[in-house]
């Protein structure tokens, strides 16, 4: 069902085909004697080349949606289609299949493998797809380039900033070429300036590869670097709105004045979880 | 999905050098457990080898018999104190019974042997030239007698390597003649040193000459009679049937009614080699489990880090499993570190277990014997160790949930 799955990719989605379908969605988890609702029937689509931004205050629901559209997590109502494939009854393995060769995960803490190299922790992902030493490090040298990062392939997390972690584990979500990449809270843990750097990679992918890019924020102008901003409320869509004066970071960027030259090293960066 | 056991073989070792300390200590369980598996069944097999060398070192297939009891007013004189057994019996046994292979009697003499201004006291024995081959023994130098100087009661002599070097201290033997209870006897060879028997005998220090010379000219029998007889069956598996039939034949001979018990006893080399066998066998296995005890601890050792482990690195199993890792392979990875964890240690285990048993050798002069066999059986229970205590930690961090995992703190 994997092959089905990355054959239908390629050629069979072109621009405005979805992506994403959810039809009816509802999560709920059983708490003792409770139910907790953290999903009330979502339906949704998302196209191919979108650029999401999810928002919405804690326990509205949004992190409960990324981890189904990230199949890391399944609905217990309703029905999940990526790319056109129902997946919201594929088991533990299949699962892990699917995040393996179609989603690319961001995460506010950056979570790179730690004692591990930047070129070691992007090549993971193709460990478990199986592919060889070679081509490992092709394709993960591949990706370092595209987020900057082709002379950074030696550090570890812990000799690399923030932004420069984020940029790695960026370049593990690119590695698989998945069709989508999740991305929560990827400027969280960032200040101002790389977070603009951040999202400016986030922008070009999405533009030069068509790359469907959700992330998940509460931070209002990070969502307006993305095209449409879909806000959870308990457990529904309150709102899904294009985004209309949509930001440029590769703009922002350049005005931006350029303060303390280099980023690097900056071991006791605060790393937290919501 | 395919797996790539190289890389995760890679993965493993990378954890287990991340912490060296932890790495080495856990070990340390295994590799005690092995090496002190190692070194006892090394003991155990060591004194195992040297009883049976010892025991075929007497001779092939081995049978002695010897004349019975002789009572004396009532007073038991013990096992060969009678003259019951003869040259003549020895003779039929090895005519009559096709399994002997050899046969030689033995007449037991004593006494001083000079060579100009040396001498040496020696426990002689009176044998026939079938000797070398009963007793699987050969001479190193000249000859052995002949069946010409037994019939004739020749004079001559085949010294031990000990009564050769006491006798001729940097001098050639072979011809001289030396003089044994103010007899002259002719050297005609000497025999291959044997070392120390099983009881710790210079088994070197003895002469040997024919038989028919021990009894009339040493000995002076008015009627000649052996003291045993050393038989020698063709095959191991013989040895039994032989022993039966030498009973049968001599009671014939000696005529002894069905009522009456036998007036010689028999011994079998290769019963006594077999029982030797089974002590040292349990013996090997009592150390050997002794020592396995250990080697247990040391695997609940490495299920004791394993978990550990597996909650420490909770949130990288998240993110393996974010990126595709499915829970087989998470599970395959820590197995896989509990598996090198135990077969490095046995690995260790194995030199150190090995030096230990030279140095036991050594220093103690115990004999040692490592055999493929033990460091195979080692191996295999160390690596079975690695893998029946790792199965737990592994299944726990394959069953943990990616979305918990990735919040872990």
């Amino acid at each position: 069902m994997l092959e089905t799955l990355s054959q239908k990719r390629e050629p069979a989605l072109a621009d405005g085909d979805a992506v994403i379908r959810l039809s009816h969605v509802h999560k709920i988890y059983p708490m003792g004697d409770f139910e907790v609702h953290a999903l009330r029937g979502i339906s949704l689509e998302i196209k191919r080349g979108e650029f999401v931004a999810i928002m919405g205050p804690s326990g509205s629901g949004k992190s409960t949606m990324m981890n189904i559209i990230g199949c890391l997590d399944r609905p217990t109502k309703g029905h999940y289609f990526l790319e056109g494939v129902d997946v919201s009854t594929v088991d533990k393995p299949g699962l892990a299949d699917i995040r393996n060769k179609n989603v690319g995960f961001v995460f506010q803490s950056f979570n790179l493998v730690p004692r591990t190299s930047a070129l070691e922790n992007v090549e993971l992902p193709l460990i478990y797809a199986g592919v060889s030493s070679n081509e490992r490090i092709r394709r993960a040298r591949e990706a370092l380039a595209t987020v900057g990062l082709a002379d950074r392939e030696r550090n570890m997390p812990n000799q690399l900033s923030g932004g420069q972690q984020q940029r790695v584990a960026l370049a593990r979500a690119l590695v698989n070429n998945p069709a989508i990449i999740l991305a929560d809270e990827p400027t969280g843990a960032l200040d101002t300036r790389t977070s603009v750097e951040v999202m400016e990679i986030f922008q070009r992918l999405n533009r030069e590869r068509s790359l469907t890019l959700i992330i998940v924020t509460h931070e209002p102008d990070i969502a307006q670097y993305a095209g449409r901003i879909i806000q959870f409320r308990d457990g529904r869509i309150r709102r899904d709105i294009p985004v209309g004066n949509r930001k440029d970071a590769a703009q922002i960027l350049r005005e931006l004045p350029p303060e303390s030259e280099e980023e690097d090293y900056d071991e006791d960066e605060p790393v937290r979880d919501t | 999905m395919k797996m790539n056991l190289f890389a995760i073989l890679k993965v493993a070792f990378r954890a287990l050098g991340r912490n060296k300390l932890r790495t080495a200590l856990t070990m340390l369980g295994i590799i005690i457990g092995v090496s002190a598996v190692i070194v006892l069944v090394s003991i155990g097999q060591g004194a195992q080898s040297m009883v049976l060398d010892q025991i075929s070192n007497m001779g092939s297939n081995m049978i002695f018999v010897m004349p019975g009891n002789l009572n004396f007013g009532g007073a038991s004189m013990g096992m060969g104190a009678a003259s019951t057994l003869t040259d003549e019996d020895v003779l039929a046994m090895e005519r009559e019974i096709p399994t002997i292979a050899a046969a030689s009697p033995g007449v037991n003499a004593s006494g001083q042997l000079v060579f100009g201004n040396q001498n040496w006291f020696v426990r002689m024995q009176g044998t026939n030239e079938k000797f070398p081959r009963i007793r699987n023994w050969n001479v190193e130098q000249g000859e052995f007698f002949t069946e010409g100087d037994v019939r004739s009661s020749a004079r001559v002599i085949v010294l031990g390597k000990t009564v050769s070097d006491k006798l001729f201290p940097g001098l050639d033997p072979i011809g001289q003649t030396i003089r044994v209870r103010n007899l002259p006897f002719r050297v005609v060879g000497v025999l291959a040193a044997k070392g120390q028997s099983m009881v710790g005998q210079d088994q070197d220090d003895t002469a040997v000459i024919p038989y028919t010379t021990a009894q009339r000219k040493l000995l002076g029998q008015q009627i000649p009679s052996i003291n045993q007889a050393m038989i020698s069956a063709i095959s191991q598996e013989a040895t039994g049937v032989t022993q039966n039939q030498i009973t049968v034949l001599l009671r014939q001979r000696h005529k002894i009614p069905a009522s009456e018990s036998d007036d010689f006893f028999v011994r079998n080399m290769t019963d006594a080699a077999n029982t030797f066998e089974q002590l040292t066998t349990i013996m090997t296995l009592l150390l050997g489990s002794i020592a396995a005890i250990s080697l247990v601890v040391g695997g609940i050792g490495i299920m004791n880090i394993m978990l550990v482990s597996v909650t420490e690195r909770t949130r990288e199993i998240g993110i393996r499993m974010a990126v595709g890792a499915r829970p087989n392979y998470v599970r395959l990875q820590f197995l896989m570190e509990s598996v090198a964890l135990s077969l490095m240690g046995g690995l260790i285990g194995v030199i150190i277990g090995g030096a230990l048993a030279a140095v036991v050798s050594r220093v103690l002069g115990w004999p040692t014997l490592v055999s493929a066999l033990s460091v195979l059986i080692s191996f295999a229970f160390a690596t079975a160790i690695g893998v029946f205590f790792g199965y737990y930690p592994a299944h726990k961090a394959a069953a943990l949930d990616p979305i918990e995992a990735l919040r872990y703190e």
